[in-house]
């Protein structure tokens, strides 16, 4: 079973963040791997192991997400596509898509994996515009995946604690639920076995794919306060005391 | 600006946000002069479209066939499409549901358009629309705006606008079925029934006060803390998701868009950061707490009260002071 797991580079998260001409200030900011992406990096590496194959990372942006792949190749992933691409963070989640379907087109692959959403823009689009754009059928919020002789048996969150099992056929694209596994660390022997493994990198202008925007960020902002917060100051057992006091008193809810 | 509305309904129950989504087309028509048609999605739904057309707007479309009455990708995304070619409007809306988000994009991507996701507003700037979204966790908000031509699609997130806002219709408006294609060879996916995990043992949409922990919380031997505090104040601990992932606390204590929906009278998050996810299913609460060490974490936003401090050193000090209280 061939599995290409799509995986995003973000801010990470406890990074402070700054805008700067339009956009938050990259310099001087961490990185890392898109935690829901890391779940369905897991559970393809699961699922290689359960049934064979290779799994390949995917991942997009400027020249620093090749750190993310890396990771994802000391973590047992077999090689690494990186999509150059400058001007990803304003590409929007369909023109992104489209060059990510692009280099998965040129793949053999069965299955294609996303996380559920991006820690930084959380359009949460891709896996569904993948499956679109590719022509296959997909499931999303997925909590379990069986596969039987080219089937796959889903199990797939719905809201307020519903479950559904759904039947899939392969080839699909399926967005992964965290919490669906617990990820692994990677190992100082894959972190040295990953040094040997390919990242192959192309460009999203010789995937044929433009920068034809469906959507624009005109402005990126600090949220304005729609609730008047009181800060309670002090020394913790003082700060503990004004609130045991507001509560009782003013919030009236003790 | 025409706009075209897309309800959600289970089983012949509506999804509350359907008419939040109604609010939000009514006030967008309003600000740029249009028509709202609003759609029922499924089979056996008439009597829903007849409840939606008791609402202010110019037309309910009907949009029923045997192939939808269990929701999959394929068959929504393929009726819509059909709707939409019909029906033409400039700007389609829908509520940014667990199954909005599984459809909505690939029928967006089908008509080649793209789509803004989980809004929480808009803003109509000298007739120009943006739709307001946060990225970056809540830490940052965005004004977004569409790129050539439509028919343009957003979502909005639940508790958006408010549906006791809609505007009540005059009259009736016109139930107008549409007819849509379908063959069952073109469903790739099979859907089986819903169910529950195990019975759910607490129900927190009844607690009066909820101690939500966060990954502040750090390690499942500190969660009896707050389960002391929790006892102190008379209510129920939950949590944020990664706490259920973890397997810290069962997934019936989880709070926020994929758990439960809560409004106490009393919420204290304690160290909580405040993603939208978890956000979205406690904003309601009367008064909200929020003890985080981060001063910019998102939770404050919605907070009444906060404390900038490490919970490790709050809680003790919160438990010494309710003791001291009570026995006094």
């Amino acid at each position: 079973m061939n599995i290409v797991v799509c995986i995003k580079q973000v801010p990470a998260k406890d990074a402070p963040l700054q805008i700067a001409e339009g956009w938050i200030r990259e310099t001087d900011i961490g990185f890392e791997m898109n935690e829901p992406d890391s779940y369905a990096l897991e559970e393809a590496l699961r699922l290689k192991e359960k049934h064979g194959g290779e799994v390949v990372a995917l991942s997009m942006g400027p020249e620093r997400v090749k750190q993310t792949i890396k990771e994802a190749l000391a973590k047992g992933a077999d090689r690494g596509i990186h999509v150059a691409d400058d001007k990803f963070h304003s590409l929007g989640p369909l023109a992104a898509a489209r060059s990510l379907a692009a280099a998965i087109h040129k793949e053999k692959c069965d299955l294609v994996l996303t996380g559920l959403q991006s820690d930084d823009h959380g359009f949460g689009q891709t896996g569904v515009l993948l499956a679109e754009l590719l022509g296959l059928p997909h499931a999303t919020i997925i909590m379990q995946i069986e596969v039987q002789g080219g089937q796959m048996k889903l199990k797939r969150e719905l809201e307020a604690g519903w479950f559904q099992w759904m039947e899939c056929p392969l080839p699909a694209v399926l967005s992964i639920q965290s919490g669906i596994n617990k990820v692994r660390y990677a190992t100082l022997k894959g972190i040295m076995a990953a040094k040997k493994k390919e990242i192959a990198t192309i460009s999203r202008e010789s995937l044929g794919v433009g920068a034809t925007l469906t959507q624009k960020v005109e402005r990126i902002y600090v949220p304005q306060k729609t609730k008047q917060t009181e800060f309670l100051s002090g020394t913790p057992k003082e700060a503990a005391a004004k609130l045991v006091e507001k509560l009782k008193h003013e919030a009236r809810v003790l | 600006m025409n706009i075209l509305f897309i309800t959600e309904q289970r089983a012949g129950k509506w999804h509350n946000t359907s008419f939040e989504v109604l609010v939000a087309a009514q006030k967008i028509a309003k600000d740029t002069g249009g028509r709202v048609a609003g759609v029922v999605i499924g089979k056996g739904v008439a009597g829903l479209a007849g409840e939606l057309a008791a609402r202010k707007l110019d037309e309910v479309l009907l949009v029923e066939h045997a192939l939808l009455e269990s929701y999959t990708p394929d068959g929504f995304a393929l009726a819509l499409q059909q709707v939409i070619a019909q029906a033409k409007p400039d700007l389609v809306l829908l509520p940014h549901t667990y199954q909005v988000r599984d459809f909505a994009p690939k029928l967006a991507a089908a008509m080649g358009k793209g789509m803004i996701g989980d809004c929480i507003g808009y803003r109509s700037e000298g007739g120009k629309l943006v739709f307001v979204r946060q990225m970056f966790q809540g830490k940052t908000v965005a004004d977004v705006s569409f790129q050539g031509d439509g028919p343009w699609f957003a979502t909005f997130q639940a508790g958006a606008f408010r549906a006791d806002l809609a505007e009540a219709g005059s009259g009736s408006a016109p139930v107008k079925p549409v007819t849509v294609e379908l063959k069952p060879e073109q469903i790739r996916t099979k859907p089986g029934e819903l169910f529950r995990e195990a019975k759910q043992a607490i129900d927190l949409t009844q607690a009066p006060v909820i101690i939500a922990i966060g990954r502040g919380i750090k390690a499942p031997e500190n969660i009896p803390l707050a389960e002391k505090l929790a006892k102190l104040m008379g209510g129920e601990v939950a949590a944020s998701r990664p706490i259920c992932d973890e397997g810290w606390l069962p997934m019936e204590r989880q709070i926020g868009s994929s758990g439960q929906t809560v409004a106490p009278k009393l919420y204290l998050a304690l160290g909580i950061s405040g993603a939208i996810q978890h956000v979205v299913g406690m904003k309601g609460s009367r008064t909200i707490v929020a003890v985080n060490k981060d001063r910019n974490a998102p939770i404050f936003e919605v907070a009444d009260y906060g404390i900038v401090a490490d919970i490790f050193e709050v809680i003790p000090a919160l438990t010494e002071e309710l003791e001291k209280t009570q026995a006094g």
